[in-house]
């Protein structure tokens, strides 16, 4: 296992992320924008984004229920709550996650949003991308902290879920099967 | 994340669940019940897959629960009314079921006024079975509905841990799988169980299945946090067990007066459907105490959980709930058999 990114790297990391969005809600109306994170570490990753643009609406998403392997999902899947306590109808929303692989957690995601709501626009905002080469669908993302094409396993830990802040890359050997990245 | 997993394809009783398998479903529930709020009322987890509704026996809040619950996940539905079917019993629901499931089904949900019917459906096909309620033995989703309903109105849906809590089931006891669903499910999650009734609806041989048993309403009612007033189940109940539905009022009946000597929170429940003005008061049961509405949309999210599950377990899974005898049931269970 090796460090991406270090505690010292993660949160400039964000900070730039958040600076992103600070200049995109430029055009409209705070109130017209939500930050919706997709569980578990992109909850945490909005939490500070949120935080630091000063955008009040704040959503974590979970994406079990629309998990594209479902049918054949070789671990339990875990369902655990969607907390969406605003109206997405007319928001713009930046949606957020850890890790972009293959692109069907966002895919997931974007399905879920739409059954919550009509949202004017969904940006994509991401931690570590794995670039192009790793995906499966035609999707990206709008803003990357870091990005890491190279071979292995990604994991994110951030405060306060985990101890410390790091982004590390692990042997693809550890690859645990179920969860899509 | 943990590596918990599910352990049942079916789910025929709450006895074969571990309190952490009963946590993980009603947290799973938690996760649903949102479904039912937002702007599309469906999730597509149970997309292509086909729930088979096999109602041998009169009901319409369970089956329509079932339906919708299915539904909400995007699952196909057939529904079976197999009412008046008297042949060979035993064979009948076996040969209906494989017919049913040679259709392509992956989930069977079973009524019968037979215990342990939905145990011999599981041994006989390959699909998943959930019991909806066989005879008098078990109904473990309406168990777990009651649960979920006691963990929200009393503030435990972060642990759906009921330690310190005393639940008072009132009633017909001898007749009711829901009280053995229940008494099963609080005692696993902690709860201090009250079973209250007449000698002749509460045979002493509940005691064994320790639980407090009193014949006193008015005595217990000032300890209780939740009182469950059962249904008296006319059609079940072979002789007349109590004198008149007078003298049963006086003794059992959840009136507001009696109300008024519980605990200022306390929660009345009832699994329905209500004889309103016999075990429950319609002021009681329209008042701000009673949480039965909330115990019959509870009860959607718990079956979208239920069946969730069961579809999900991972394969290789042991089943856990292999089909083994119906066990330790009190007096009476199989009395309607005839």
């Amino acid at each position: 296992m090796r460090t991406l990114a270090d505690a010292s790297e993660v949160q400039p990391t964000i900070d730039r992320l958040a600076g992103w969005v600070t200049s995109l809600i430029q055009d409209r109306s705070a109130s017209d924008w939500a930050v919706v994170g997709i569980r578990s570490r992109g909850e945490v990753i909005a939490q500070r984004v949120a935080r630091a643009a000063g955008l009040a609406q704040i959503g974590v998403l979970d994406i079990t229920l629309y998990r594209d392997d479902l049918a054949d999902a070789a671990s339990q899947p875990t369902v655990r709550t969607t907390e969406i306590d605003f109206p997405l109808d007319g928001l713009d929303v930046v949606l957020i996650d850890d890790v972009l692989m293959t692109g069907r957690s966002v895919r997931a995601a974007l399905d879920s949003l739409m059954d919550l709501g009509r949202p004017r626009r969904v940006w994509l905002a991401v931690l570590v991308d794995r670039g192009p080469d790793a995906r499966e669908l035609p999707i990206a993302a709008d803003f990357a902290g870091l990005v890491h094409p190279g071979p292995g396993r990604v994991a994110v830990r951030l405060t306060p879920t985990d101890p410390h802040d790091a982004v590390l890359v692990e042997p693809d050997d550890a690859d645990a099967p179920g969860a899509p990245a | 994340m943990t590596d918990y997993a599910w352990p049942h394809r079916h789910l025929l009783t709450l006895e074969a669940l571990s309190a952490e398998d009963l946590r993980f479903a009603l947290q799973t529930a938690r996760g649903l019940e949102a479904v039912s709020t937002r702007s599309i009322k469906k999730a597509p987890a149970l997309r292509g897959r086909v729930v088979a509704n096999l109602f041998f026996e009169d009901s319409t809040r369970t089956s329509m629960s079932f339906q919708l619950a299915a539904q909400r996940l995007s699952a196909d539905v057939l529904s079976f009314s197999g009412k008046g079917s008297s042949v060979s019993k035993g064979e009948t629901l076996v040969d209906t079921a494989r017919t049913i499931e040679a259709m392509g089904v992956d989930v069977m949900v079973c009524r019968h006024h037979h215990a342990g019917a939905a145990h011999k459906l599981a041994a006989a096909v390959d699909c998943c079975v959930i019991n909806a309620g066989d005879g008098q033995h078990e109904h473990p989703t309406q168990g777990l509905l009651d649960l979920y309903t006691i963990a929200k109105r009393l503030g435990r849906l972060e642990t759906f841990d009921l330690t310190g809590l005393t639940v008072a089931i009132v009633g017909d006891i001898a007749h009711s799988r829901v009280a053995r669903s229940d008494l099963i499910g609080l005692q696993k999650l902690g709860a201090h169980v009250i079973l209250v009734g007449p000698t002749t609806l509460l045979p002493a041989a509940f005691r064994d299945l320790g639980c407090e048993i009193a014949h006193d309403l008015d005595a217990v009612l000032p300890r209780v946090d939740v009182i469950n007033m059962l249904r008296v189940q006319f059609e079940r109940i072979a002789s007349l067990a109590f004198p008149s539905t007078r003298e049963y009022t006086a003794f059992y009946g959840l009136t507001p007066a009696r109300l008024a000597r519980c605990k200022p929170d306390v929660v009345v429940m009832h699994p329905g459907p209500m004889n309103r003005g016999l075990e429950i008061d319609a002021a009681v049961a329209d008042g701000p105490h009673s949480a039965i509405l909330q115990q019959v949309s509870h009860g959607l999210a718990v079956r979208m959980a239920v069946l969730f599950l069961v579809t999900t377990t991972p394969p290789g899974t042991p089943s856990g709930t292999a089909p083994e005898s119906v066990s330790g049931a009190p007096s009476g269970r199989v009395s309607a058999e005839s």
